[in-house]
């Protein structure tokens, strides 16, 4: 077993090759938490194109790889950094410009799709989204509806056979890989992750392959003793990447807080094209690996981000 | 107990008090950043100590201490009874009808309540394009009651929203039944310039108060449908005890009561 666990430890470059362009890909984390912002870069580094992303509410995650031009579709509820940012600016510019195709569902919506994948059931009812245009109006085109990969119906509304009532069935996704940030995972692969789990436990369980990046990898007595505690079974994880501060400028529950500084910048630059275009320039394409970007940030805000043990955010934090 | 009205407050403040009285004592309530955030912490220390505030990324019953920028921080863990994940909140509590008061915004809103929060024009080839519905569709579908907080602009109030993305009470009466929703709607819209409800029978928004140093009159030039003005009072000031605690213990950060209202 040991052998095998080794084989899953890598680099994110490795990791990375591991999602091919046009691939049905998902990311772990909620609007300004925990995502996986290392492989993110990775990605937009080694150029991928054509993805397709499904997503509950991501934040500039999504925002950067459509930014970078990543991205082809879209299945999601929210595109934002909340305080930080009312909408996306890459997505927003994506969207009217046309750029990219996208179909809107609700949060509850989106997480239930994934949690039907999950669970290997291809469809799963609800009573969310009734009355709402999002059941009226598709945004995919019939010719992307006749992709294989993709769901030939947004979803279908019917009466429940048992009690008559009106509710609508959501088609179940399978992503071809989905990539979450943990704070602990041990070396075999099983995950550990503090606080909100957000829509990760679906995101990850409804993967054909599953990439974990972390913050530590611990030995596997040390998460086996507490098992209650663990969110994800080691078999289901098929790379293991340690990337400390890797969910940068985001939050990761008890390890650091978000960076308010830095999304600042970001919103401020992602508005137009080419300072868009600089930014990716000098923080993704400038430097060659994560530890060069961390250099860049530097040392003082990453201690300032540091995370309070008792509280698990940085209380001092200057948010303003 | 003599109420001792406060004479110093922002527009923001009197909003996040008046989101702050929608909440019983006891009651379940999702909240959203900004200023229902405000609102709920606000209440949960002044009339309403058991209200259970519930945050859509996995945080239950959460005792803040500091200010949430996000219905995922980590601030909202804080002494919280427990935390999981958004399909567990929305599936569990959400719709299997634990929410009493949701609270929704949006970029507009119509005569009926429905929300927009998707985009203005076609929605294939959008004028604008908004975030999108997030929680908050779940939450107009399926709390029992919902509080809606807006910027009141003659364009953000029109007759009938571009696209529904949280319902309302969707075509008037008997409108959320048709449509298969089995309970809930919206009872208010607070806005910086007084405070909306729905009429019973119409199911029409009417104004029924408005805020100190603004008329009925503003109120109505400034709504995009007709607005039924001839029940509005003047809205109830916040008090100085609401005033310091929003200030002091709410958000001494200020991190949303320092923004300019139109920013929300």
């Amino acid at each position: 077993m040991a052998s095998e666990a080794n084989d899953k430890i890598m680099s994110l470059r490795e990791a990375a090759k591991l999602v091919p362009s046009g691939a049905h890909i998902s990311l772990g984390g909620f609007t300004t938490q925990r995502h996986p912002m290392a492989f993110v870069h990775e990605l937009i580094r080694q150029k991928k194109r054509n993805l397709h992303f499904y997503g509950h509410s991501p934040g500039g995650d999504l925002d950067m790889l459509i930014g970078a031009g990543c991205i082809k579709r879209v299945e999601l509820a929210y595109e934002a950094d909340e305080a930080f940012a009312r909408i996306g600016p890459c997505f927003r510019r994506a969207v009217e410009g046309g750029k990219i195709e996208w179909e809107d569902y609700s949060n509850f919506g989106m997480v239930q799709r994934f949690a039907a994948g999950a669970m290997g059931i291809p469809f799963i009812p609800t009573r969310t989204m009734l009355g709402s245009d999002i059941v009226k109006k598709e945004g995919f085109s019939e010719k992307t509806r006749s992709d294989p990969k993709i769901a030939p119906k947004k979803l279908a509304v019917m009466n429940c056979p048992f009690t008559g009532d009106k509710i609508i069935l959501l088609p179940a996704i399978q992503t071809d890989v989905t990539i979450i940030h943990a704070q602990v995972v041990d070396a075999q692969g099983t995950i550990r992750i503090y606080g909100q789990n957000f829509g990760d436990e679906q995101q990850a369980k409804c993967a054909k392959k599953l990439i974990v990046t972390c913050e530590e990898i611990v030995e596997p007595e040390e998460l086996r003793e507490y098992p209650e505690h663990n969110l994800i079974p080691f078999f289901r994880v098929n790379a293991i990447v340690k990337v400390p501060y890797g969910a940068h400028p985001y939050a990761c529950y008890r390890y650091y807080d978000y960076d308010p500084e830095f999304l600042r910048m970001y919103h401020r630059v992602a508005r137009n094209d080419k300072t868009f275009r600089e930014f990716l320039n000098e923080y993704v394409f400038g430097v060659s690996d994560w530890e060069k970007y961390l250099t860049k940030i530097g040392d003082r805000k990453l201690r300032a981000l540091k995370a309070d043990k008792k509280l698990g955010y940085a209380p001092a934090l200057k948010r303003r | 107990m003599v109420k001792r009205y406060a004479k110093d407050y922002k527009l923001i403040e009197l909003m996040a008090v008046a989101a702050a009285r929608e909440i019983r004592d006891g009651e379940v309530v999702f909240a959203g950043t900004g200023l229902p955030m405000l609102g709920a912490m606000l209440a949960q220390q002044t009339h309403a100590p058991n209200c259970v505030i519930v945050f859509e990324a996995g945080a239950v019953d959460c005792k803040l201490t500091h200010l949430p920028m996000s219905v995922g921080d980590p601030r909202t863990m804080r002494f919280a009874s427990t935390a999981t994940g958004l399909f567990d909140v929305f599936s569990t509590i959400l719709q299997r009808g634990y929410i009493d008061v949701g609270f929704l915004s949006g970029a507009q809103i119509d005569a009926y309540g429905n929300i927009n929060a998707t985009c203005i024009g076609d929605y294939h080839r959008p004028k604008v394009r908004f975030p999108g519905s997030g929680g908050s569709g779940d939450i107009a579908c399926l709390s029992k009651r919902t509080i809606i907080i807006a910027v009141h602009e003659k364009r953000r109030f029109p007759e009938r929203v571009d696209y529904i993305t949280s319902p309302g009470w969707i075509d008037g009466p008997g409108g959320r039944e048709r449509a298969g929703l089995k309970w809930g709607g919206p009872v208010a819209v607070l806005t910086n310039l007084g405070v909306l409800r729905f009429d019973e029978r119409t199911k029409r928004a009417y104004l029924v108060s408005y805020h100190p140093g603004v008329t009925p009159k503003q109120v109505k030039e400034n709504t995009g449908f007709e607005l039924d003005v001839s029940r509005a009072k003047k809205t109830e000031p916040p008090t100085e005890a609401e005033i310091k605690i929003l200030r002091k213990k709410v958000d001494p950060e200020g991190i949303f009561l320092k923004k300019v209202a139109a920013e929300e």
